[in-house]
């Protein structure tokens, strides 16, 4: 049957609300008089506190409170937003005689106007006393300096850490034979790849509101992808109950994982907690790319044994994760390094391993960014392939298409799961039909210093977390016949709020305006994980589609009674409960005003839905480039793109999703650096200097659709959220590569590293 | 100080600090659809019309603005409201932080020039960012809207 809402190419419910600037924001929405909440922060990458006066800044009028270390609960937490307990280990205080890295928070001043809070915190005194401070994470590991001394760190779940050697995971999981099937190969070689630690950069910094409810309560509207954890970490930072924290989310302006850590909550969260004032503390900036969670450091030195004729056998890959001063997502986010780039050769591979190190140093603590590791690992291990294919002198393409992974394949390298949907291979045919991989492969020389040429990669990643990541559903037929959907998933730009919706009205056979749908707030919404880690059409969805069968055999057994038949006699056929034999039927009008009148059964079903798979979406992205070898300028002229997300639920929703994530994949590749003075500062503090791509940095961009349909997902859909970014780096760095006879090892691939890789070469 | 200025229509007269930006200005008058997305000018998010002519309201005093005509989003729904269902139709304002700024300076350059090119668009519109969309959902948007008025 042919699905009229799912695959279905619909406007956003909030499109227009958005488009015309109404207010939809957390500064739209909350009071504007609640106090102002800033934070002092540390000028030193490591330090203790000897003395901190803040009597100065508490007599400047407007200042209601400023609070320091010795005002704060001694209970350490995570901020990562996690299921619970978090592979996180415990690091955190709000705020710590120990400040960690240039940006650590010192102290909270609250006040009644934003004027006076910046003159409270010029007027604190602090007296630290300067340590050295591990800045290089290649030395992190057992150096004589430790960032977390401390004896009541805890690591809740076994994942390798140890804060007496600097050490926040490790771990070594391997298939096969590695040093036999390597010593077998006829070529293998070793490469070490290099990413940064690149700021998501959505365009609503960090922001939190948070005031008492009339029952005494905690009631906080923040910018989050994750409801549920923030409560529990703001009750775990605060040291009270879950049931004293209400969390809501409004309008999210981007998260791209950002929002998946803690980042802003607990200091408005202290303020009102302390005061019982309403306060709001939005970030600038220049806090957010100090003070804010981005993507890992990596370092991967990957080897790779293989056949004159092209067959790739093995990849050994060591991963070294730089987590920064706090632990968030370190555990985590370095197994997608090697699990979601190595299953990728499953077809030829024999053998694989992948190790790891994640290390604390005294740098902005890392997070949650859009790709989480997989981004990085795949630079590395594409990037290595690419390498190959220029030492074997093959077509990269065609190098792939001997040993990609392909449909049915058991992936001993993704939790020995089998590729029950995967179109990898009809991405790579049709990629090369729609970007003309024939004619752009060769370098051409435009005869005026400019070189054009090209590059590929694949990518994969996942679709939730396997047997971790809950999404649930509430749904609701109304007096009228309409229907509400509640749900805890947080939409935050990318639609999900509408892509769910969809599922619900293929499921009920309704309009889609017939569904108002609401989310997300902890007191109101069915438990969800939140939106991360690339779950929600795929996890939240399939708890959707599960609600709706239920209520649905629900709505039959109203129908049937007042049919006076058995359930059994009727089926559901979206306006009506009518009898099989089509003798009788009565209208889902009359069903739903049934519902509230004299009735013992539910109209309203809260489904849980959990995988125990995470089916990978994958991709083929290929770039032309034109590089100036005057100047080492490269230009994207043209990204063509194929995905498979399984069943894309909204064609236009999956396709923004694709080139958003692409322009922020170039951006990485080319412009986006974070670099650190001697002192640990880091120089890229604002836009002008950390560089995202603008409309003239992107060239022109063309995503298509090869659809698999996955048995496990809503309607045969997975994920597209984060596989999307992870193509740009190593194409592009093979174009470059292609372009000048340099390979570019370290992102990203700036102007200045082209020519003086130029010269050097 | 007090300055005197027309807001979207409406002539306002106000007690301000010399150093009050307009961007907050207009804010704390109820022109929410005016956002910081940075400090430095770079990202075009609270673009407002000074005289009609586009500008950045977080680098204007709004000192500057007295005795000037000054419009948000908030004051040109209808004008907006022709175009950007097409943009609705890609899906391509995704988050929506970024629209109203977006929506402001595609205005003025539709004013300015009522039938561009698309690298006229990209040009013109190179100062307003956006981290979610990728921008060519945003061209698309633009291209289809000046496709259905040629169409008639």
């Amino acid at each position: 049957m042919e699905n009229k809402h799912v695959s279905a190419a619909v406007r956003k419910k909030d499109a227009m609300q958005l488009l015309l600037g109404k207010p939809a924001f957390m500064e739209d929405v909350t009071p504007a008089d609640a106090l102002v909440v800033k934070v002092l922060r540390s000028p030193h990458a490591h330090a203790l506190i000897e003395e901190i006066n803040t009597d100065l800044a508490k007599k400047v009028e407007g200042i209601v409170a400023v609070y320091t270390y010795k005002d704060v609960p001694q209970r350490r937490f995570t901020l990562a937003g996690q299921t619970s307990p978090e592979p996180s280990p415990w690091d955190r205080l709000i705020l710590d005689r120990r400040v960690r890295y240039v940006g650590d928070g010192v102290a909270i001043v609250a006040g009644e106007t934003e004027k006076a809070v910046n003159t409270a915190l010029r007027r604190i005194k602090v007296k630290y006393t300067v340590l050295e401070p591990v800045l290089d994470m290649h030395t992190a590991l057992d150096h004589p300096v430790l960032v977390h001394p401390e004896e009541d760190w805890v690591s809740v779940i076994p994942v390798g850490a140890d804060n007496k050697r600097n050490l926040v995971a490790q771990e070594t999981t391997s298939d096969g034979d590695v040093e036999a099937v390597m010593a077998d190969c006829d070529l293998t070689f070793t490469r070490t790849y290099h990413t940064k630690a690149c700021q998501q950069a959505m365009m609503e910094t960090f922001r939190t509101y948070t005031e008492l409810d009339p029952y005494g309560r905690l009631h906080v509207v923040s910018s989050t992808q994750i409801v549920f954890h923030l409560r529990r970490i703001i009750a775990n930072a605060l040291d009270i109950p879950q049931s004293k924290v209400r969390v809501e989310k409004p309008r999210i302006g981007g998260g791209f994982g950002a929002k998946q850590t803690s980042v802003a909550e607990v200091y408005p969260a202290f303020v009102t907690w302390k005061t019982g004032r309403a306060a709001r503390m939005v970030f600038s900036r220049a806090e957010c790319q100090t003070s804010g969670c981005p993507r890992h450091e990596m370092e991967m030195t990957v080897k790779i044994g293989a056949m004159k004729d092209g067959h790739i056998r093995c990849i050994d890959l060591h991963t070294l994760s730089n987590t920064g001063a706090y632990s968030e997502h370190g555990p985590t986010t370095v197994g997608l390094s090697g699990h979601k780039s190595i299953p990728l050769y499953t077809g030829g591979l024999e053998a694989f391993r992948f190790s790891y190190d994640v290390v604390y140093t005294n740098v902005q603590a890392a997070g949650a960014y859009r790709g989480y590791g997989a981004t990085q690992g795949i630079f590395a291990v594409e990037s290595a392939v690419n390498e190959l294919a220029e030492m074997l002198e093959m077509d990269p393409v065609a190098l792939r298409e001997k040993n990609i992974l392909r449909e049915g394949m058991v992936m001993p390298a993704y939790y020995g799961e089998k590729a029950n949907a995967c179109a990898l291979d009809r991405c790579l045919t049709r990629a090369k039909e729609i970007f003309g991989w024939e004619e752009k492969w060769p370098v051409r020389d435009m005869g005026n210093g400019k070189v054009r040429s090209a590059g590929v990669a694949m990518a994969m990643q996942g679709s939730c977390i396997s047997n971790v990541d809950i999404g649930s559903a509430t749904v609701r037929l109304q007096e009228d016949g309409t229907y509400t959907l509640s749900i805890g998933a947080a939409d935050m730009g990318t639609g999900c709020d509408t892509i769910l919706s969809q599922i619900m009205a293929e499921c009920m056979g309704c309009k889609l305006e017939d569904i108002a749908v609401f989310g997300a707030d902890t007191d109101s919404s069915p438990y969800d994980s939140g939106s991360y880690a690339s779950s929600t059409t795929y996890v939240t969805g399939k708890a959707v589609e599960k609600a709706c069968t239920q209520l649905k055999a629900n709505l039959c057994a109203i129908g049937a009674q007042m049919l006076g038949c058995t359930v059994e006699e009727v089926e559901f056929a979206s306006t009506s409960v009518r009898k099989k034999d089509g003798s009788a039927e009565v209208s889902l009008a009359d069903v739903a005003n049934k519902t509230t009148i004299g009735n013992n059964t539910s109209a309203q079903v809260t489904a849980t839905h959990c995988s125990p798979v995470s089916p990978p979406p994958y991709m083929v992205g290929m770039v032309e480039i034109e590089l100036d070898k005057e100047t080492g300028s490269v230009e994207v002229l043209d990204y063509k793109a194929v995905v498979d997300c399984g069943t894309p639920i909204n064609p236009h929703l999956a396709r923004i999703q694709a080139e958003g994530g692409i322009v922020q994949g170039i951006g990485m590749a080319l412009s986006e650096n974070v670099t650190y003075d001697e002192k640990g500062r880091i120089t890229e503090n604002n836009f002008f200097q950390y560089k995202i791509p603008t409309r003239l940095d992107m060239g022109k961009l063309q995503v298509e659709f090869e659809a698999s349909y996955e048995p496990t997902g809503p309607f045969g859909a997975k994920s597209i959220g984060e596989v999307v970014i992870n193509t740009p780096s190593p194409a592009i760095a093979q174009a470059v590569a292609r372009a000048t006879g340099v390979w570019h090892r370290t992102l990203p691939i700036t102007p200045e590293k082209v020519l003086m890789g130029m010269e050097e070469a | 100080m007090e300055i005197k200025l027309t807001l979207n229509g409406k002539a306002v007269t106000a007690h301000i600090e010399a150093d009050t930006l307009l961007l907050d200005f207009v804010r704390a008058r109820g022109c929410l659809s005016v956002k910081r997305g940075c400090e430095t000018e770079n990202c075009g998010l609270c673009t407002v019309l000074l005289d009609g002519k586009p500008i950045l309201s977080c680098a204007t005093l709004a000192a500057r603005a007295a005795g000037h005509h000054v419009q948000t989003l908030e004051g040109l729904q209808e004008e907006a409201a022709d175009f950007v269902g097409f943009i609705a139709d890609q899906g391509a304002e995704q988050c929506g932080f970024c629209n109203p700024g977006f929506v402001m300076n595609t205005i003025a350059l539709l004013r300015e020039n009522p039938d561009p090119t698309d690298d006229e668009i990209r040009a013109y519109l190179a100062g307003n960012l956006c981290r979610c969309s990728g921008y060519e959902g945003q061209l698309r948007g633009i291209r289809a809207y000046l496709d259905s008025k040629k169409e008639g």
